[in-house]
């Protein structure tokens, strides 16, 4: 029989009469990588956060190496050996990582209150070396790459000698090589014999990675298994708890012949260099980029939120010299940015607030600008109902209240109230679940086919080619090939991205 | 852990019951409370009842509500305005040395004003038949211009408001020290000082000055424009930014409508004291921001209203009127002020979290 160290007995937790998890029983044998996947609101986090001791749970009980374990808070389960890598990083990143490593617990000279300083630089050395990381331990964190800090994160745990490590959703703001670093230390970890949890959204890598998977759906457990029990088509029908046939909604127009964004020699010192591309009327255009491909950065100078060195920027056939976000949206361009927390929404505002904020100005009387509320109110109903934005009172719950998918179609929905013939969007569909991107998918189709023009951001090679008219590849600040429909490859955009071979 | 962790993982929903919590959720919260404080107090200090603490309980809320209105609309955008209190003291004295209708040269000879705007028979705006309403405009407008320096080098050169106000406080607190040489202008002409003057009964210029900044107020934060982008801004500035939000304007113009608030409270407080006072706001800080933390305005932006801070303005005055019947001394009166305040705060912490609650 498995040695199993960890196993989940029937353990309940609701949160005011609402059950997040039911009944959940889940073992997992030492020594494993456990892939734990489910879409947003199954009960992933809950899950985690009931074992890092964040929140307690109801009913049930949970046995760490065959002992009742019941933490009373996230120290508690740190002593157990439990480490919870979160999606956002805990670190504090004026410190440096040797602090940072021993925050909780620093080692004193003999009984002085007197650090020994010399002894958590060559632990945190040691530490650094078992993660591949070539650094000083006097560096401070906010001069790491997002990657960086994962694996300072990986150290720390390894420092706390924990023999259970999750990581949740850890290669959103990785890397193509960050992560592929990353796997390979994880599958050091589990060589060593460490167990590992691990959340994704990407059922790619957790079905390399994963030696079990566990498929979460409303709180309960759907199926358990090793990891060739399951197809990725598998995994999401059991996920989503349907059959989606799939992934992409069908297109149902071409884009037209007529330019409406047209961009000439724009270069940034040490952001992007000579970019020249067309946009078209009723055209899906995707930008395919890893991090640090000037990807972003290029969407926020055409939007003005960033200055330009050279370069001109024309829109529907005007030239304009200095962008601004106000001005961006009197030429009716919109920018669905990247990050949602802390851009694209008032998390306490309401979902109502939110949704008006754009389009306001045109919601307000001529000379003292007092809002129409009646019309402004019917618009924002619409545009609930329209995007089937899932809200209780969209007047009242506040934006940080909805789940990722949700809070995403509130940010476009922001936009696609003022009736944008640009919209930029910027990985739109990161840390949104299965359901709730084919609903993205089709809302932007939906504006395309209305003659609207969208540049469509991302790092996900398989979303552009599932829905993109055309798609151009960045690197270093540079457009390194542009691919028509017709000649979409997996294989080739991405050999281009790393400039190997390719065009 | 932190207190706010504390707070945060023991459910608070068990330990109070469904009546208590809705009070400590709705917005009259603190009206209650201060109607229950002031009939609770009645039968030891009957004199707090009497007509004439009455008046002059009020008389002393216009004014502080005036300055704590400017300063509400600062802590919405997620700003703090700490030099109310200096443009009260520049404006007053600047006014004042415009319409007295007498200077006495033994007191003013060394003022850097004497002999050019300040005479032995007056200031040069004394005998101009609209002499007054000029000086009350100047003062609106030094507000207004101190208030549009705390915004220009809070958005253009991007200094922290706290540093910033806090530079413009000393500056022109110290400005208005030496405008006067720290004596106050008395003899100020009749038809100034009626203007803040107890009238007696509860209806005085003062409030009707009042009453009309906090409605427009109110009008302009619940259904303008500029009132939405002001709680946006505040809330989040980035998002407001990407939004087509022009913070900037909005920041520099919240900032000048709080020095013309200050202004306004100028013009009252100088009216009914009948001078001109180099430290006229010198004490008036934690009154004023205390007032709006305590009315529920979040000091880290995004919250607050203008009936809110009525409400925390009247509870904090109330308070003090009612330990100096109870002839508490005075240091006692601001202990027991910063306690209070320091309770606002935790409400306020304890009230998102009986939200947060309600919303999981």
């Amino acid at each position: 029989m498995d040695d199993l160290i960890l196993q989940f007995c029937k353990v309940d937790k609701s949160f005011f009469g609402v059950p997040v998890l039911k009944n959940v029983s889940i073992d997992f044998p030492r020594g494993h990588i456990i892939g734990l996947i489910g879409e947003n609101g199954a009960g992933k986090s809950t899950m985690m956060n009931i074992l890092g001791g964040v929140v307690p749970f109801d009913g049930g009980k949970m046995l760490l190496n065959g002992q009742e374990y019941v933490p009373q808070d996230p120290a508690s389960a740190t002593r157990a050996g439990i480490a919870f890598i979160h999606q956002e990083l805990n670190l504090f990143t004026n410190l440096s990582i040797a602090e940072n490593l021993f925050i909780g617990n620093f080692p004193h000279l003999s009984v002085t209150p007197f650090l020994n300083k010399a002894r958590i630089r060559s632990k945190t050395q040691e530490y650094l070396k078992m993660v591949d990381l070539d650094l000083s331990p006097d560096i401070t964190v906010d001069r790491l790459s997002p990657g960086e800090r994962q694996l300072v994160e990986v150290a720390k745990a390894l420092s706390q000698d924990a023999s259970i490590i999750i990581f949740d959703e850890p290669t959103t703001s990785l890397t193509a090589r960050e992560t592929e670093k990353l796997f390979a230390i994880i599958d050091r970890l589990h060589k060593a014999g460490k167990t590992i949890i691990y959340i994704s959204h990407i059922l790619r890598d957790v079905q390399q990675l994963a030696d079990d998977i566990v498929v979460l759906r409303d709180g309960e457990v759907v199926q358990v298994g090793p990891k060739q029990e399951f197809s990725i088509q598998k995994m999401i029908s059991l996920m989503v708890g349907r059959y989606i046939g799939t992934l992409y909604p069908e297109r149902t127009s071409t884009p037209t012949e007529q330019v409406i964004l047209e961009i000439k020699g724009l270069s940034k010192a040490g952001i992007v260099h000579d970019i020249n591309l067309c946009l078209h009327k009723g055209e899906l255009l995707g930008i395919f980029g890893l991090m640090g491909s000037g990807r972003s950065e290029l969407a926020q100078i055409i939007f003005g939120m960033e200055g330009k060195d050279s370069g001109e920027i024309i829109v529907d056939g005007t030239l304009h010299t200095k962008q601004s976000p106000v001005k961006s949206i009197q030429q009716n361009m919109a920018f669905v940015t990247e990050n949602r927390r802390e851009e694209g929404l008032l998390m306490t505002s309401t979902v109502a607030e939110n949704l008006g904020l754009v389009t306001l100005r045109k919601y307000v009387t001529p000379a003292a600008h007092v809002v129409r509320q009646s019309a402004l109110i019917e618009a924002i109903r619409n545009s609930v109902s329209l995007l089937q934005i899932k809200v209780n009172d969209a007047f009242r719950s506040q934006a940080k209240g909805l789940s990722g998918g949700n809070q995403q179609k509130v940010v476009i929905g922001k936009w696609l109230m003022n009736n944008p013939s640009i919209l930029v969007v910027d990985e739109p569909t990161r840390g949104v679940d299965v359901g709730a991107k084919y609903e993205i998918y089709s809302i932007i189709n939906d504006i395309v086919s209305k003659g609207a023009a969208v540049l469509f951001i991302s790092s996900e090679i398989e979303e552009l080619i599932g829905i993109c008219d055309r798609i151009i590849v960045m690197g270093v600040g540079e457009i390194l090939g542009c691919f028509e429909k017709s000649e979409f490859n997996r294989e080739k955009i991405l050999q281009t991205a790393f400039r190997e071979g390719g065009k | 852990m932190t207190i706010r962790e504390k707070l945060t993982r023991e459910p608070i929903r068990e330990k109070l019951g469904k009546l208590p919590r809705q009070l400590l959720l709705s917005e009259y919260f603190i009206l209650i409370l201060c109607i229950l404080v002031f009939v609770a107090l009645i039968p030891f200090i009957p004199v707090i009842a009497s007509a004439y603490n009455m008046s002059s309980l009020l008389s002393n809320i216009w004014p502080l509500y005036a300055v704590a209105i400017g300063q509400t609309l600062v802590l919405i955008i997620a700003g703090i305005d700490l030099s109310q209190g200096a443009i009260i003291s520049l404006t007053s004295v600047i006014g004042a040395s415009l319409i007295a209708t007498a200077a006495d040269p033994v007191v003013f000879s060394k003022s850097p004003i004497w002999g050019w705007l300040l005479f032995e028979n007056g200031g040069i705006l004394t005998n101009h038949s609209a002499g007054i309403l000029i000086a009350v405009l100047v003062m609106l407008l030094v507000g207004l211009l101190i208030g549009f320096i705390n915004g220009t080098a809070i958005v253009y050169a991007r200094i922290p408001a706290f540093m910033v106000t806090l530079v413009t406080q000393t500056f022109f607190a110290g400005l208005a020290i030496y405008y006067v040489k720290s004596e106050n202008i008395i003899n100020l002409p009749d038809a100034f000082t009626a203007i803040g003057e107890d009238s007696g009964g509860l209806i005085s210029s003062a409030l009707i000055i009042t009453l009309i900044l906090a409605i427009s107020s109110q009008f302009i934060l619940s259904r303008t424009m500029f009132g939405r982008w002001l709680y946006a801004t505040g809330t989040n500035i980035r998002a407001s930014i990407v939004s087509g939000v022009p913070t900037k304007k909005v920041i520099i113009l919240t900032y000048m409508f709080s020095g013309f608030c200050a202004a306004v409270a100028s013009v009252l407080y100088s009216s009914r004291m009948d001078m001109g006072r180099p430290t006229l706001g010198a004490s008036l800080l934690l009154d004023v921001i205390g007032g709006a933390v305590i009315g529920g305005s979040s000091l880290s932006g995004g919250k607050g209203k203008v009936l809110w801070t009525f409400f925390g303005v009247v509870f904090l005055s109330l308070l003090g009127n009612a330990l100096s019947l109870l002839n508490v001394p005075f240091f006692w009166i601001e202990i027991v002020k910063g306690s209070v305040i320091l309770m606002a705060a935790l409400l306020d912490v304890i009230r998102t979290r009986i939200l947060q609650q309600q919303t999981v």
